[in-house]
């Protein structure tokens, strides 16, 4: 049967809509298979995510994380580098946002605070993905397996760090002391609240602006800059690159680099934002949704936005499931999620050959002035 | 009801072929007719829809409309299996050979006759025996494919289609990688199957080749076949004009030479590979302002190198080289981007790979190793309405079409994206351009406008290094052409003395020009 090519709208809309749907049919038929209704785990699901304000503050507050690791791995494979090393780097980036604090937090104002720890984010974030950079750039290891293995080191080494290093004194549980106030992030809340508007409390706070801004720079920098544009010379033919005088080397290491200080910036969320305090585990997977959330935005910052608030949903609609149907658990939730990360990201181009003959069916041949193509 | 025979002498028979790529109509109700046992000829520019007709033969596609007849039988070909069952054998443009595999093995691959090697390897060795002497394709069966000469491993190749029970053998650009004197023993090779009863189907765009070999042509533009002839019934010019569309002018009208100072030497220049092997041996070599100096050689024999080393590409080994007035040795190395400030242009000799980014629209293409050049770029950002400018004015004066700077670089035609690459590196006026494969995969009707401008070039006083695999371009287009041989610089000969017999020779170093010092007989 004949194929017609995508417009690109089908796409870039179409293909991850019908992702999605192929993910919530599995989902729902598993969930049938418990004996609970899909349609009506789906409706408490978006009703969680955004039927209130409490629940939309959650969603964007996982955003907030999904954007930043997601903007990382989309960077990265923008020069044909899979970084698989986002959880470490945002664990690491986590470690420099806690150590800025830790010594300042009494010391400084806040305003002085916030771009010492942003800039602790990126360093440690970007020292993190240093080391595995080099190593594909200058001894061809590649970066797939380093940034994997990097990941087990930083999990190690924050668990040293926790139970030998910051540990509070006395303290049963691996975790720093709480910083001074005059560290927090202001919360979305807090700062309607100086107006005299009520919003309902959640950890939404002020990483979600920056994350935004970082999304319009990580845009900017890609395609419209000497360096974005070295950057996509090198991911789409090394040889080309070669000739035109752009070292493959050297792009490397500082699109890893920037990778690693993006994913970084999840600590400031979690760490300045949220916990005010280090601890184990706060990374929590975001690192890994943001491969899923890169390749479900085709790498460019609005789409990672988008699906970043959809993988927010996810996570805020499927922590009210359990609650709401208990029949329903924890483990269900995380299936659930798997699922549209399986579709949307292991399987992104699943359905396409399908469309593409469906698209035959409908679209006449128009006359074309093009010259035809051999082959 | 449609007939399901038609008449036997025809060995391929195909009616009202069509098919299309989306919007494109590769091939628009082709008709074809090949006599049985003899030699036809495709013709046609890149993209007249050859390469998908041939395709749809060997199952590679299926057309939308059309029927094919096999020896006037009608045959359904959905896949190549179909296609081999039918008889039909095909020898692609790029061999595809297993390296580390022996020619027996690579002749039985997926053609052994059981599960245990040890039969399949006796009837095998017994069969090729048999084609061996039937067709006179002799090939040591026992030697690794990657110690083969390229020459050779086209006869695996035709061998694999016979050991397969071809009765018709296609082949797509068989002759592109030879030399001369290889062409010719492949000729004799395809005239002796055609003695044998085997028809021979071959897609070139070199016409000499058509008029040397074939029985029948037929010409395909846009998608058509739109002339069939019997070759000795017409002319390489008429063959043109038909592929074309209009007349086309084979030799290129230039004044001679008038050479100035020396913008490019080269001096006693080696390149070692991983292995220590010499792929450049030292090279000496000058080039002057307002000269077009062609380099031929059978392609791998250091021409690339040479290339690489001269644009920076390549760091630079023993000897020394001086680059628009620039000295460049080992201790004092370079990079494309100084290369590129020294006014010397590079025109790729791999296109697609390197000379522009096919994901990259032209406009980004146009500004390819130019993209730091601050009449591109502000502070931080880029100038995008600048860089379209750019490439709006290249297009205009190179005629790309289509003109529009945003389509993807992918979707220009060769010559297009060639006339693309050309315009970008002519534009800043160089003083030293360097150019590898100007027309490969170009329509004739580009080729002509490309030759103009390399030519106009060396009129306005810049220095031309031109690597060709294409002896014809080479004659027209040098004024003195050096020949190769693995790394080596094995012979000089001026343009206007140079024919392609001695060239041949020298290309498979069997030939020096100068009588006094050779050691081997040199044919009259």
């Amino acid at each position: 049967m004949r194929r017609q090519p995508l417009p690109a709208w089908a796409d870039i809309i179409l293909i991850p809509l019908i992702n999605i749907a192929l993910a919530l049919l599995v989902a729902g038929v598993v969930i049938t298979l418990i004996g609970e209704n899909p349609f009506k785990a789906f409706a408490v699901m978006f009703q969680g995510a955004f039927g209130y304000a409490e629940g939309v503050g959650y969603t964007l507050y996982y955003a907030t994380n999904f954007i930043f690791t997601g903007l990382a791995v989309a960077i990265a494979f923008h020069a044909m580098l899979f970084n698989i090393g986002g959880e470490g780097q945002a664990y690491i980036g986590g470690l420099g946002v806690a150590l800025v604090l830790l010594a300042f937090d009494h010391v400084l104002p806040f305003w002085a605070l916030l771009p010492l720890a942003i800039g602790a984010a990126m360093l440690f974030g970007a020292a993190w993905a240093a080391i595995p950079a080099y190593l594909q750039a200058y001894r061809g290891s590649h970066i797939v397996i380093t940034t994997i293995m990097f990941n087990f080191i930083a999990s190690n080494l924050m668990v040293y760090l926790l139970v030998n290093v910051f540990i509070v004194p006395g303290s049963m549980s691996p975790e720093s002391r709480v910083f001074d106030p005059n560290a927090w992030l202001p919360t979305v809340h807090d700062f309607f609240a100086r107006f005299g508007i009520d919003v309902a409390p959640s950890p939404l706070n002020l990483s979600f602006i920056i994350a935004l801004i970082a999304g319009v720079l990580v845009w900017l920098f890609i395609w419209h800059t000497r360096w974005g544009y070295a950057i996509r010379t090198v991911g789409f033919s090394e040889p080309a690159a070669e000739y035109a005088g752009i070292s493959t080397k050297k792009i490397i290491m500082i699109t890893m680099l920037l990778s690693g200080a993006l994913a970084g910036m999840a600590g400031i969320n979690e760490i300045m934002g949220v916990q005010h305090k280090l601890l184990l585990d706060f990374v929590a997977g975001y690192g890994f949704t943001g491969i899923a959330v890169a390749l479900m935005g085709r790498n460019h910052p609005l789409g990672i936005v988008l699906s970043s608030i959809l993988f927010g949903a996810l996570y805020q609609g499927g922590a009210d499931l359990t609650f709401e149907m208990p029949n329903i658990s924890r483990e269900m939730v995380t299936a659930i999620q798997g699922f549209i990360i399986l579709f949307s990201g292991a399987l992104t181009y699943m359905s396409r050959p399908w469309l593409e003959r469906l698209f035959g069916l409908f679209v006449r041949d128009t006359p074309t002035e093009e010259a035809p193509h051999g082959r | 009801m449609a007939p399901t025979s038609s008449d036997p002498t025809y060995a391929i028979d195909l009616r009202n072929i069509s098919k299309s790529f989306g919007t494109v109509q590769a091939n628009n109700h082709v008709n074809l007719k090949v006599e049985a046992g003899t030699i036809h000829g495709i013709v046609g520019e890149n993209g007249a829809g050859k390469s998908t007709l041939m395709s749809i033969l060997y199952g590679f596609y299926e057309a939308d409309a059309g029927e094919i007849y096999i020896f006037g039988k009608r045959t359904a070909i959905r896949n190549s299996a179909d296609s081999i069952a039918a008889g039909i054998g095909m020898v692609h443009q790029h061999f595809m050979l297993v390296e580390n595999f022996t020619v027996l093995e690579n002749v039985m691959l997926g053609a052994e006759s059981g599960a245990m090697l040890a039969g399949s390897i006796t009837d095998a060795a017994a069969e090729l025996d048999r084609l061996e002497r039937e067709f006179g394709l002799a090939v040591e069966k026992d030697a690794l494919i990657s110690d083969l000469p390229v020459g050779q491993l086209q006869r695996v190749e035709i061998l694999k289609a016979l050991y397969r029970g071809a009765r018709i053998l296609i082949l797509d650009e068989p002759t592109g990688v030879l030399t001369p004197q290889e062409t010719d023993q492949l000729f004799a090779i395809l005239r002796s199957l055609r003695e044998q009863g085997t028809t021979v189907i071959i897609i070139t765009h070199k016409l000499r080749e058509i008029m040397a070999l074939t029985d029948h042509v037929s010409v395909m533009r846009q998608g058509e076949i739109v002339a069939s002839r019997v070759t000795a019934e017409t002319s390489r010019e008429e063959l043109a004009e038909l592929m074309v569309g209009r007349k086309v002018r084979m030799t290129i009208d230039k004044a001679p030479a008038q050479p100035g100072e020396p913008l490019l030497q080269v001096t006693n220049l080696s390149l070692y590979d991983h292995y220590g092997v010499a792929r450049l041996d030292r090279v000496s070599l000058e080039v002057r302002a307002g000269e077009i100096v062609g380099i031929a050689g059978v392609s791998g024999n250091g021409q690339s190198e040479l290339l690489d080393l001269l644009s920076g590409i390549l760091p630079p080994g023993e000897g020394e080289m001086l680059i628009s007035g620039h000295t460049v040795t080992s201790a004092h190395p370079t990079n494309p981007e100084q290369v590129r400030s020294w006014r010397v242009a590079h025109v790729p000799e791999d296109r697609l790979k390197r000379g522009l980014v096919r994901e990259f629209s032209a406009a980004e293409s146009a500004i390819l190793g130019y993209h730091t050049s601050p009449e591109y770029n502000g502070t931080l950002l880029t100038k995008p309405r600048a860089i379209i400018d750019h490439c709006r004015h290249l297009m205009e004066a190179f005629d790309v079409r289509p003109a529009h700077p945003s389509l993807k670089s992918a979707n220009f035609s060769g010559g297009n994206q060639q006339k693309l690459i050309l315009a970008r590196e002519m534009d800043p006026s160089p003083k030293v351009l360097l150019v590898g494969q100007p027309t490969r995969g170009v329509d004739i009707g580009a080729i002509e406008f490309i030759h103009k401008q390399i030519v106009a070039m060396r009129d306005a006083g810049s220095a031309v290094l031109l690597v060709s695999g294409e002896l014809d371009e080479l004659m027209s287009l040098a004024d003195r052409i050096v020949v190769m041989f693995e790394g080596r610089i094995v012979g000089e000969v001026a343009a206007s003395e140079a024919d392609e017999k001695i060239l041949g020779l020298m290309m498979a170093n069997a030939h020096t020009p100068d009588p006094t010092t050779s050691t081997e007989e040199v044919p009259a």
